[in-house]
């Protein structure tokens, strides 16, 4: 019997072997922030429809990693949304190729449709506990956080100021699971990226301040991070056309359409 | 065969006997190679017994972690085990053999099911209901020892059965010759006969318990806590290697594969422990 | 006080019974949870065409493929190990300090979390032999997780074969290879299949150890060397970032459909070979 399966396996393999040859493209890989891999994603999308000879793989893994593997050459264009970027991305050459708000995000039950910065901080201090606090329900307050090392917990840290997160926060590690947990716990509040709000979370108004594309343009609205593509050296040739494409007018419109914010 | 002969064949078997347990030692080894250095240099006391978890700022204190894996799966246990062994026995015992036929490869069937389902069932239904009847934010150290529980379910029940069904029908025949219940011949025979397959199994759920990672991430809530009651959210140590490795870099990795060691080393003490008791009443018998 | 043994026997059918059908409730709940929301979702386009958008439309294609191919290369790799270990245990040594340590070695890897053997296979597979995210790296790492199970099941089965089959088998001058061979093993199938079983079932279901040592990309695989993702991490994508949860049902559907198939293939086998034998 396990001959048998053998044999079949190893026809399997050959047969994928034979299948994947004859393909010769340039191939780019793009890998770090998960809050930008989505919009990544479909730009790559987009480039590969119109140049058939790039192949585009883009991948997770968070900011850190994005500036780790465009240091050691994983990865030929690292993507990092820090508003402060680490010492030793010195090395690389970065481009602001977009921009994205931090939302903060209640469930749609949740009546609260403002808080200020201060109370902002005070809920992830854990100072305020109760909805009530700030004029909501009388229940407890879920806070949800990214988990450490995340950057965008780090740029919303650092643009709200003097955060040292309260010990029950519930702890999620991607934009995707905070809006889910938020979605599925009435009391929650928590941060994702602009770009990715939906219909099943109701982001509130900061300072008065609402989180739109053109509040955010205007610099009103303050939880604003920079995107950055990060190339080792300076960007050469298919790289550096991915790179422009995504700067030219159409690259743009989709990073606009698809919610973040244009680099100008 | 006939090629190797009957000396050959013990010497393959011999060989490959150590299999499992060279596959052991190498993952010490390559765990520990990663871990050590770190608790070496920030101090194993310090590691295991201050609880603050903050990487950015250099504090990597590991005690909530270990303190909520230990109480999931006790929570696991007490849901999982009772609830598994009375089935086995019921169902090897009390059931009709044709019923049993179908189901016990449904029961085995479940043990197939990923984590992920279960634990996905219990964000979207287990953890709102907590949240609602009872309190807190619903992902939670219960809610993580519930899924956990009938996780291990099928694990404890298809091997218990097996070590039932192992047992010689004669034992029970005598039993029952000698006025026994039927009752009385099953926890007096029947059970003590299969004890070692029964324990057996209650050690793999265990296994299956502390080691699972995904289910618990989605509906622990990973708080970073001491739980002071089982409606608060807590992260075991599985769950925050997964949370953070992919982001992790430099002292934060380090602190993630040694969270690793002290998982690993947990497991071993944990298994020896379990191993020994086998041991222990196995001779009594 | 002393009960009467009628009544303690009712008692316990009644408690042991109460456990079996909550049991059973719970399990059943589960499964008819997931097919009720997933099935009209599955159908033949879902299944052969790729995912789009991460997942968001299309079907699950190359996940089918992922997880068709993980479990097989751990099956190939860890069964053979595995049923020699119980049959060298069992069979051809007395308990001594050595298997002891073998035994010990066993129940200790049966114990360690998937996460474990994740960052285990990360860093011998994916890091240090250079293996990287692939199908390769996946399945050995999958191997060495359902070795114990396999290792115990078998164990377990040649068991309980009847001692007097090996004392007829060696009276008629059968070796102890021959003995094994044509009495132990046969014998010892169905067992030996349970747990091939499961670990199949638990290479199929695993995520932790999947993700850091197959990664997760949604290409077709063209060799083992490439990356591939599983259906169990495309379920775990797709629910947790709440990508489409009507593509998360279907997948968890066609997932237990699998299996579900699986399973009675291999006691069709079973019932065939028993047949064949009597």
């Amino acid at each position: 019997m396990f001959r048998k399966t053998i044999g079949l396996f190893s026809l399997a393999i050959v047969v994928l072997l034979i299948a994947g040859c004859g393909k010769n493209k340039t191939s780019i890989t793009l890998a770090g922030s998960t809050a930008f891999q989505p919009f990544a994603e479909k730009l790559a999308e987009q480039y590969m429809s119109t140049h058939a000879n790039v192949s585009i793989t883009v991948q997770g893994g968070g900011s850190a990693v994005g500036v780790q593997s465009a240091i050691s050459g994983a990865a030929q264009i690292g993507m990092a949304d820090l508003v402060v970027l680490p010492e030793e991305a010195k090395q690389l050459t970065p481009t602001i190729v977009a921009r994205d708000g931090i939302a903060l995000v209640l469930n749609p039950a949740n009546k609260v449709i403002n808080l200020t910065m201060q109370q902002v901080r005070e809920v992830f201090n854990g100072k305020i506990k109760n909805w009530k606090e700030v004029g909501g329900a009388d229940s407890p307050i879920t806070v949800v956080s990214r988990e450490a090392g995340s950057g965008t917990r780090s740029s919303f840290e650092q643009i709200v100021t003097e955060i040292s997160l309260t010990k029950d926060a519930l702890i999620q590690d991607s934009n995707g699971t905070i809006r889910e947990t938020v979605a599925n716990d009435p009391n929650a509040i928590g941060y994702l990226s602009h770009g990715l709000l939906n219909e099943k979370i109701r982001a509130i108004k900061i300072d008065d301040q609402e989180c739109t594309t053109e509040l955010i343009t205007a610099g009103k609205y303050k939880i604003v991070r920079p995107i950055f593509l990060l190339v080792k050296g300076d960007p050469q040739g298919e790289v550096k056309n991915f790179i422009d494409y995504i700067l030219s007018a159409e690259g743009q419109n989709t990073i606009k359409t698809t919610g973040l914010i244009p680099a100008k | 065969m006939s090629l190797i002969g009957e000396r050959g064949v013990r010497r393959i078997l011999a060989v490959t006997a150590f299999s499992a347990i060279s596959a052991l030692l190498l993952i010490a080894l390559f765990i520990l190679n990663e871990g050590l250095p770190f608790i070496f240099r920030y101090g194993l006391h310090d590691f295991l017994l201050k609880s603050d978890w903050d990487p950015q700022a250099g504090k990597f204190g590991i005690y909530p972690m270990v303190a909520a894996s230990l109480w999931v799966t006790f929570g696991a246990m007490v849901v999982g085990a009772p609830l598994g062994v009375a089935g086995a026995i019921f169902l090897s015992e009390f059931v009709p053999k044709s019923v049993m036929r179908v189901i016990k490869p449904t029961i085995e069937l479940l043990a197939a099911i990923p984590s992920v389902v279960y634990g996905f069932i219990g964000v979207m239904v287990l953890a709102p209901l907590i949240r609602t009847q009872l309190g807190g934010p619903g992902l939670s150290l219960l809610a993580a020892s519930i899924i956990l529980g009938i996780m291990i379910l099928p694990t404890v029940i298809s091997i218990s059965i097996d070590s039932i069904q192992a047992v010689p029908q004669s034992y029970r025949e005598g039993s029952l010759a000698l006025g026994a219940t039927t009752w009385q011949t099953i926890h007096m025979v029947t059970v003590r006969a299969a004890k070692s397959g029964i324990i057996a199994s209650i050690i793999l759920g265990m296994g299956r318990a502390i080691g699972e990672t995904m289910a618990v991430i989605m509906v622990a809530g990973n708080a970073v806590k001491i739980p002071h009651s089982a409606l608060d959210s807590v992260r075991s140590l599985t769950a925050n290697i997964a949370l953070e490795m992919s982001y992790a870099t430099g002292l934060h990795r380090q602190a993630l594969f040694a969270t690793g060691v002290i998982l690993f080393v947990v497991i071993i003490i944990l298994n020896s422990f379990a191993i020994v008791v086998l041991r222990k009443r196995v001779y009594k018998k | 006080m002393r009960i009467h043994p009628r009544y303690t026997q009712r008692l316990a059918v009644t408690i042991l019974g109460g456990a079996t059908l909550l049991t059973l409730a719970v399990l059943v709940f589960i499964i008819v949870f997931v097919l009720e929301k997933g099935l009209p979702v599955v159908n033949f386009r879902f299944l052969l065409t790729n995912a789009e958008d991460m997942g968001r439309s299309g079907g699950i294609f190359t996940t089918l493929i992922g997880t068709i191919v993980l479990p097989l290369l751990a099956i190939i790799v860890a069964a053979p190990l595995g049923i020699s270990t119980a049959v060298y245990l069992t069979e051809y040594t007395l308990e001594t300090k050595v298997t002891k340590i073998i035994r010990f070695g066993t129940d200790c890897l049966a114990g360690i979390p998937s996460i474990i053997f994740g960052l285990f296979g990360f860093i011998f597979f994916v890091t240090t032999l250079g293996l990287g995210w692939s199908i390769l790296s996946g399945g050995l790492t999958l191997a060495f997780m359902i070795l114990p199970t396999i290792i115990r099941t078998t164990e377990e089965a040649v068991k309980a074969v009847p001692k007097s089959y090996r004392q007829v088998s060696f009276s008629l001058g059968a070796t102890r290879w021959q003995t094994v061979k044509r009495i132990i093993l046969p014998n010892a199938l169905p067992g030996i299949l349970t747990g091939i079983m499961l670990g199949i079932g638990r290479s199929i279901g695993e995520t932790a150890a999947v993700i850091f040592t197959a990664g997760s990309s949604l290409r077709l695989p063209t060799s083992i060397f490439d990356s591939t993702r599983t259906m169990a991490v495309h379920f775990y994508i797709l629910a947790r970032e709440g990508l489409s949860s009507e593509n998360a049902y279907g997948t968890a559907a066609t997932l237990i459909i699998a299996v579900l198939a699986i399973n009675l293939t291999a006691y069709w086998m079973m019932g065939r070979f028993i047949a064949k034998r009597s």
